[in-house]
């Protein structure tokens, strides 16, 4: 337990060096690209005013706006970084990559009666999606020593053991052993150099190629831009696993819209009863403060047990993940409404009934509007997540199906669709918000 | 018998602790058809409560109210309301909040229509119907709550800070609006106010009300609202008797906050 927590704070700390680390480079860029924007803006300044002045808020709105110049020059930074990382060949120039080609290095062996000899190994290192590469070949006649010349063939970032001795002259003998590399000398458990990559010794003298990696990431890992936006393309034609990209995102927003429909419908008049009567309030309060503060992926697990993996499980999750957000917002909707406003319209005449209808109803739109909002969002990001867990099809299900095969450029495709829908569905309430209940926060 | 009897009332709020607040004590007042009453007093001394038992949002602990011979007993439309802030509704439009009383009652939309022309004119917003509330500063604001409560045709206008929330030009030209439409409708007016100035130029009968228990201190019968109406309200107020008088009050309200002051530092 102490040892696990010690660990925990060991990869902590190494995380906030990385993070550091990102952090200033993205930021030190920012700074050039600052540096270059306002040389380029010098002397176009019209009337600068004392806006500079304003250094935090004036009433609601902030004097500080986004510099939409900085914007896109940091989304550019990101694809660069990301192509510089991954050897994009989009780039003109970019970081060393891994090895590929042919190469060579020589070993010397001494045999059981104490002669030495050398001999070459020849390597041929493939590109990962090149499987048909042929083996090299030998050059020359293998040599005329007892130690007789090898082929090696392997893909990029690959390591391979060599039992360079099996066709020396007496590699079997007791007493033969590899001595140097290039000339290098080594023993088990050492590592020599050779011009492209190096040499490992294992415990039994045999020898381990590693070629040169370079320093760009894998595209397991990581694929460059231009291969994501190739698999995009294919995605886009031909789908994946059988179901069309825009059929799997369709299946996750008809999701979203019929639960968040549902938690609507359900949770507003709940809300707007809990905000009206003091029984309901009662009645219903137990269960409505117990339910919020529960994360609805929680709840995934008992959803299977009890619907299974169909769509009545997806569904019902996100009727409970919106149900609670509207009954809240509803509610609170309803008792912040302004005591003048009800009294004016009392001795205005109106009924309670009018009241309810034309005061307490309209007044609270622009509550249950805020809740929509956060209700939408939180669904979006739980019927991802329920997909991941079980789905035939949806954006969720692309991505964790595609893990299993370690396609990182779809799973990357995925993240990102799943990224602009979200923020599409935001800008979308927000515009239906200012077009529905344009008077919201200027009451 | 008619106007606004006000008999022995009282109002007592029980606090959560335990203790007892005589908000008012014995208030009894007479105020007659077409009066405009002014109300002054520091804080606590319970005009607010005062104005919101007359508007028959609370009821009061003891004595009674009539109306033209009949007892209030709770909010109707008799008794308008104008409200210093928050009580117009954003959701409608200006002529929509004006006709807001009349719609309620069931009032075919076509008078709707023309009684709201009509108060549109009245506090000088003719071009400003269609106009959503937020789109107005707070001085309009103001004119649309008095319009619309005129809408309702009210026995009593009761108004509780009205113009405290606006500036001084926008407050001024509001008074004189105020001493206008006073004139033209003929309407009884009780006004809260928390300036003395204001107090003496809308008032024809001050009450200066004083706290624990909220009871009226002194009352004075003015001629300033009188000469106000259609007139420079700047001339009224170097009228001689005006700056003693609110020296006066202002003195008597000083006297009253300082033993509020007192009492507190020696609780």
């Amino acid at each position: 337990m102490g040892q696990e927590i010690l660990d925990v704070l060991g990869t902590t700390f190494w995380m906030i060096l990385g993070i550091i680390g990102i952090f200033c480079l993205y930021l030190a860029v920012s700074g050039l690209c600052y540096f270059a924007h306002n040389m380029y803006n010098k002397g176009r300044d019209k009337a600068k005013g004392y806006s500079s002045l304003k250094t935090v808020t004036f009433g609601d709105e902030s004097s500080v706006v986004a510099t939409r110049a900085a914007s896109i020059a940091a989304v550019i930074t990101l694809f660069l970084f990301w192509g510089i990382a991954t050897g994009s060949k989009l780039l003109p120039i970019g970081l060393p990559g891994p090895f590929v080609g042919d190469t060579s290095f020589e070993y010397t062996a001494t045999n059981a009666a104490g002669d030495t000899a050398n001999a070459t190994v020849f390597v041929r290192i493939h590109a990962a999606d090149n499987k048909d590469a042929p083996k090299p070949e030998v050059f020359g006649d293998g040599g005329l020593s007892f130690a007789k010349s090898d082929v090696i063939l392997l893909p990029e970032r690959r390591t391979k053991i060599i039992k360079v001795q099996n066709n020396d002259e007496g590699g079997k003998e007791d007493g033969y052993k590899v001595t140097a590399v290039d000339g290098q000398a080594i023993s088990p458990n050492q590592t020599v150099p050779f011009k492209d990559g190096n040499v490992f010794m294992t415990r039994k003298g045999s020898l381990s190629v590693r070629p040169a990696t370079g320093v760009t990431m894998e595209a397991l890992y990581l694929p460059p831009p231009e291969l994501v936006w190739k698999r995009f393309g294919n995605l886009w034609t031909n789908g994946y696993l059988g179901v069309g990209l825009w059929e799997n995102v369709f299946w996750s927003l008809i999701r979203v819209v019929i639960g968040f429909a549902l938690g609507c419908l359900f949770g507003i008049p709940l809300g707007f009863a809990m905000g009206l009567n003091s029984w309901l309030r009662g009645w219903f309060e137990p269960i409505v403060e117990f339910m919020r503060p529960v994360p609805p992926l929680a709840l995934i697990p008992l959803i299977i047990i009890w619907f299974g993996i169909g769509e009545q499980g997806k569904i019902s999750l996100l009727f409970l993940a919106a149900l609670w957000i509207m009954t809240i917002a509803a509610r609170s909707g309803v008792s912040g409404v302004n005591i003048a406003k009800i009294h004016a319209a009392y001795s205005l005449g109106a009924t309670k009934r009018q009241i309810l209808s034309n005061v307490i109803l309209p007044n609270s739109l622009p509550e249950i509007f805020t809740g929509a909002r956060v209700a939408m969002g939180v669904c979006w990001g739980t019927v991802v997540a329920a997909e991941l867990v079980a789905a035939e099809k949806g954006a969720g299900k692309m991505i964790i199906a595609a893990s299993k095969f370690q396609l990182t450029d779809i799973v990357i495709i995925g993240i990102i669709i799943i990224g602009i829908i979200g923020y599409g569905i935001d800008v979308m309430m927000r515009i239906a918000e200012n077009k529905l209940v344009p008077w919201k926060g200027r009451g | 018998m008619s106007g606004l009897i006000i008999d022995d009332v009282s109002m007592t709020f029980e606090l959560p602790n335990g203790g007892k607040v005589e908000a008012l004590k014995n208030i009894n007042l007479d105020v007659k058809e077409g009066e405009l009453m002014s109300v002054l007093g520091p804080s606590g001394c319970g005009k607010s409560t005062l104005l919101n038992i007359l508007a028959g949002f609370l009821a009061p602990t003891e004595g009674v109210m009539t109306l033209s011979g009949e007892a209030i007993t709770g909010p109707s439309s008799n008794r308008g309301m104008v409200f210093q802030h928050g009580a117009l509704f954003e959701w409608m439009n200006v002529s929509k909040n004006i006709g807001f009383g009349p719609a309620m009652k069931g009032t075919p939309q076509k008078e709707i229509d023309a009684k709201v022309e009509e108060l549109l004119d009245i506090v000088g917003l003719q071009e400003f119907g269609e106009k959503m509330i937020y789109e107005m500063s707070g001085g309009m604001q103001q004119r649309v709550a008095l319009a619309r409560c005129l809408a309702n045709e009210p026995d009593v206008i009761l108004m509780d800070e009205p113009l405290g929330a606006l500036d001084a030009l926008t407050r001024e030209k509001m008074q004189s609006l105020v001493l206008d439409i006073w004139k033209k409708t003929g309407k009884t007016i009780i006004l809260i106010t928390h300036s003395v100035e204001e107090a003496l130029l809308l008032g024809e009968r001050l009450l200066v009300m004083a706290p624990r228990p909220g009871r009226v201190l002194k009352e004075y019968n003015l001629p300033f609202a009188e000469m106000g109406v259609g007139a420079d309200l700047r001339e009224v107020k170097q009228h001689k008797d005006f700056g003693p008088t609110r020296d006066e009050i202002l003195n008597m309200i000083w006297d009253m906050e300082e033993e509020i002051m007192g009492r507190t530092e020696e609780a």
